[in-house]
């Protein structure tokens, strides 16, 4: 059997229609009696393609076609197999020029170096790819001591937003004299608008539990738990059955490889609070308590869940671990900058072209990161902001572009790494709404432990709100900048640390946006409701009706063939006779 | 009385004795009911043992927990960022149009639909993106999601 066909089937496939397209092949198939191999394999972080077919057979060049649809896997599977491939939507090929996506090469997939390739729903998979090798490496071949040191020199940062170097906070754990131990692994990615850690946990889950489980036998832990977010069932899906194959198959349970080392590992569904991803605040979740975060010291590593010592890691730091233990700490430090060693992993959204999943050396620029990797903008529309590391994070404009994205070089721009969202905005993006946007966000999300998180993202949100209604004045601006800097200081945990960073970026970076809605009451971009009126061009009006029946309000009279007219008292401004109408009659100004 | 009191009990004693179960246990509670009601906590707390306070505390913490009858199907629209950008609200626009839901009502008369926003489905390549029960959907325009609320009945 040598045509081997592969289907991606995580969130963003299925969302896109990648489930029939697999029947499709399926029937196809059946009905041609053709000797196949059909995989479901995850997300190679090609989403803006999705559905993505890969064909391959020995002695032809492999090739991925995105775009997919149920009716047409036939002929591209016939083509295929007779040597003479369509040439329409192929994503990627081996020696075929000009395939859509080149972007595979600017890459180095370390963490994501199984997803999209192998099934995650099989273990067979992933010890074909030196799984759980790693860990038996370690128990056999190393002491606790020369795992911590092997991932102290690797260089390697947290990837949850902070960066804090891996390998000292499993010392401290290590140091820290308990007889019972925890190892947590943070899947609760509650950055809106990121999606790195679902990939991983949907497209690789085995390899989380692997670094779980050298971590645990580094810090002398038997138990541990991943705290899961509820929005991302599939993970949880798959993360339960890789639990079971682990436990069945030995590499997680009793006696690891014949060794004193016990593992297990349970799994913890968020209940919906942006909060919990903080470490604090997620013990007291998996505690079963309101996700409050509480004052550190003292740290996880010396009191954790239930009081006893507890390493928390991102989903994406875990990821890195068996790679490290296998290759070696230096082979992971070739990569990235002097304080930043190793890749990165980013979810590109927004305006832009290649939008999924990539990773990259760190110290890449964010130009190379957007132009090269990700393919440039979407539409016609030019470049105005990227925004960084979601609510906590900033937008950077234009001429910050050439900044390398490593921890430091970006805190100097006021942004944040963050978990690695990275959300590109056009000049269709009002930066005062954006800036808005994240505002409402962190103070719905806010706990309301601290005053100033709590009051203060409060009427932070009220002067925005004010100026997106053309209601604001300059002395507001100065008030927000005050406002900031009282929140930043006033708060225990980094949610309301960091809330005020996107309001402050936009004002550093996109101050004359803000004067526009203060002084001129417009909204350049023409997205602040309040500042915008639809009206009806009579010249290319036709008078074909679509818009009046679109619109939500029926504000939009006129008969078949007559001019047609929008009563602005009555008007929301969702703009949906705007999108509907086929001949641009309708102006936005 | 309760109506599932018999299933209630057997998810109990299921979590009995687990530590940090009460979340857990609410959410496999509210899986069967759909929502948790007043006298579900109630009974709940009487059960266990656990303060109703706490009890109550977690079910308003967490955005998960409903506390009010729910519809048939759940539709949660995504308001992340990505979505945001991507034009989103046109699509709560629609949602509530064609459902025939104001600002103030989130479930339809006829219980066949509750609507909720969030903020991240994790598919934000596929911008603006909303998922009904477990099934989400992308690239979504104003047309596209009446096209889709059809299929559910
Ligand atoms: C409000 C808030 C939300 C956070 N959300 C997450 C998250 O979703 N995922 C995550 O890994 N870390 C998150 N963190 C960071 C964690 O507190 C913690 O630093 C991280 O899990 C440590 O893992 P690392 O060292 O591997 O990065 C959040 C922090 C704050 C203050
Ligand atoms: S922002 Fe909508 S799915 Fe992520």
């Amino acid at each position: 059997m040598s045509l081997t066909i592969k289907v991606g089937l995580a969130s963003c496939g299925l969302a896109a229609g990648a489930g029939d397209v697999y029947n499709a092949i399926a029937r196809y198939l059946k009905n041609n009696k053709l000797q196949a191999h059909l995989k479901q394999t995850a997300c190679i972080g090609m989403c803006f393609a999705e559905p993505l077919m890969e064909l391959s057979h020995s002695g032809k060049n492999t090739i991925t076609y995105g775009r997919v649809l149920p009716e047409e896997v036939g002929s591209l599977i016939e083509a295929y197999q007779s040597g003479n491939p369509k040439t329409d939507n192929i994503i990627l090929a081996d020696e075929i020029p000009g395939s859509e996506n080149d972007n595979l090469k600017n890459q180095i997939r370390i963490a994501l170096r199984n997803c999209g390739i192998i099934d995650p729903e099989s273990l067979e998979d992933y010890l074909d790819r030196n799984g759980y090798r790693a860990l038996e490496k370690a128990l056999r071949k190393m002491s606790r001591e020369e795992v911590i040191s092997e991932i102290k020199n690797s260089g390697l940062r947290g990837r949850g937003g902070a960066g804090f170097p891996t390998g000292l906070k499993w010392e401290f754990a290590y140091m820290s004299k308990d007889k019972k131990k925890y190892v947590v692994c943070n899947a609760d990615e509650g950055d809106p608008g990121a999606f790195m850690d679902r990939s991983v946990l949907e497209g690789d889950p085995h390899s989380i539990l692997e670094g779980m489980a050298i971590c645990a036998y580094a810090i002398g832990s038997d138990e541990g738990y991943i705290y899961c977010r509820a929005e991302y069932p599939l993970a949880i899906k798959r993360l339960n059955i890789a639990i079971k194959q682990a436990n069945d198959a030995g590499y997680l349970g009793r006696n690891i490889h014949g060794s004193i080392f016990s593992f297990r590992i349970h799994i913890k569904e968020g209940a919906g609070a942006f909060v919990c991803g903080e470490e604090t605040a997620l013990m007291a979740s998996i505690e079963g308590q309101r996700g409050m975060p509480r004052i550190r010291p003292p740290f996880p590593a010396q009191s954790g869940l239930w009081g006893h010592p507890t390493n928390i890691n991102n989903v994406e730091t875990f990821a890195n671990v068996s790679w490290i233990m296998l290759e070696g700490s230096g082979a992971y430090s070739r990569f990235g900058t002097e304080k930043s060693k190793g890749t990165k992993v980013f979810a590109l959204a927004g305006k832009i072209k290649n939008s999924g999943l990539i990773e990259v050396p760190m110290g890449m620029t964010l130009r190379d990161v957007i132009y090269k990797v990700g393919n440039g903008m979407l539409t016609d529309k030019p470049f105005k902001g990227v925004q960084l590391g979601g609510p906590s994070g900033g937008c950077l404009p234009e001429s910050l572009l050439d900044t390398p994205v490593d921890y430091d070089s970006i805190n100097k721009t006021g942004a944040i790494m963050g978990s690695g969202g990275m959300v590109v905005m056009d000049s269709g993006t009002c930066m005062v709404d954006v800036a808005r946007f994240f505002l409402d966000f962190t103070q719905k999300e806010s706990c309301g432990k601290c005053t100033f998180c709590r009051i203060g993202t409060k009427r932070m949100l009220e002067i925005l709100t004010r100026i997106t209604r053309g209601e604001g004045e300059l002395e507001d601006l100065d008030k927000l900048e005050e406002l900031a800097v009282n929140v930043i200081k006033g708060s225990l945990c980094g949610l309301g640390q960091t809330a005020p960073n996107p309001v402050l970026t936009t004002l550093r970076y996109f101050r004359e946006e803000y004067i526009s809605h203060i002084v001129e009451k417009k909204c350049p971009a023409g997205v602040c409701k309040a500042l915008i009126k639809y009206e009806i061009d009579p010249e290319k009006c036709v008078g074909c009706t679509v818009c009046t029946h679109k619109c939500p309000m029926a504000c939009i009279t006129g008969e078949r063939k007559q001019i047609h007219k929008i009563d602005q008292e009555k008007c929301i401004k969702c703009g949906a006779c705007y999108e509907a109408c086929k001949f641009a009659a309708i102006i936005k100004s | 009385m309760l109506k599932n009191k018999n299933t209630i009990d057997e998810i109990i004693s299921r979590f009995a004795g687990k530590k940090g179960s009460l979340i857990p246990l609410l959410q496999e509670i509210q899986n069967l009911e759909k929502y948790l009601s007043k006298e579900t906590m109630r009974y709940l707390s009487e059960k266990t043992g656990i303060k109703l306070a706490q009890i109550y505390g977690v079910a308003t913490f967490y955005t998960m927990f409903r506390l009010k009858p729910q519809g048939k199907h759940i539709i949660r629209v995504c308001k992340g960022t990505a979505c945001h950008v991507s034009n989103a609200d046109s699509i709560l626009t629609a949602i509530r149009t064609s459902l025939k839901l104001t600002e103030e009502k989130d479930t339809t008369d006829n219980g066949l639909f509750t609507l909720m926003v969030v903020a991240c489905l994790g598919c934000c390549s596929l911008s603006p993106v909303i998922m009904i029960d477990s099934n989400t959907h992308g690239k979504l325009t104003s047309e596209k999601v009446e096209q889709i609320l059809k299929k559910y009945n």
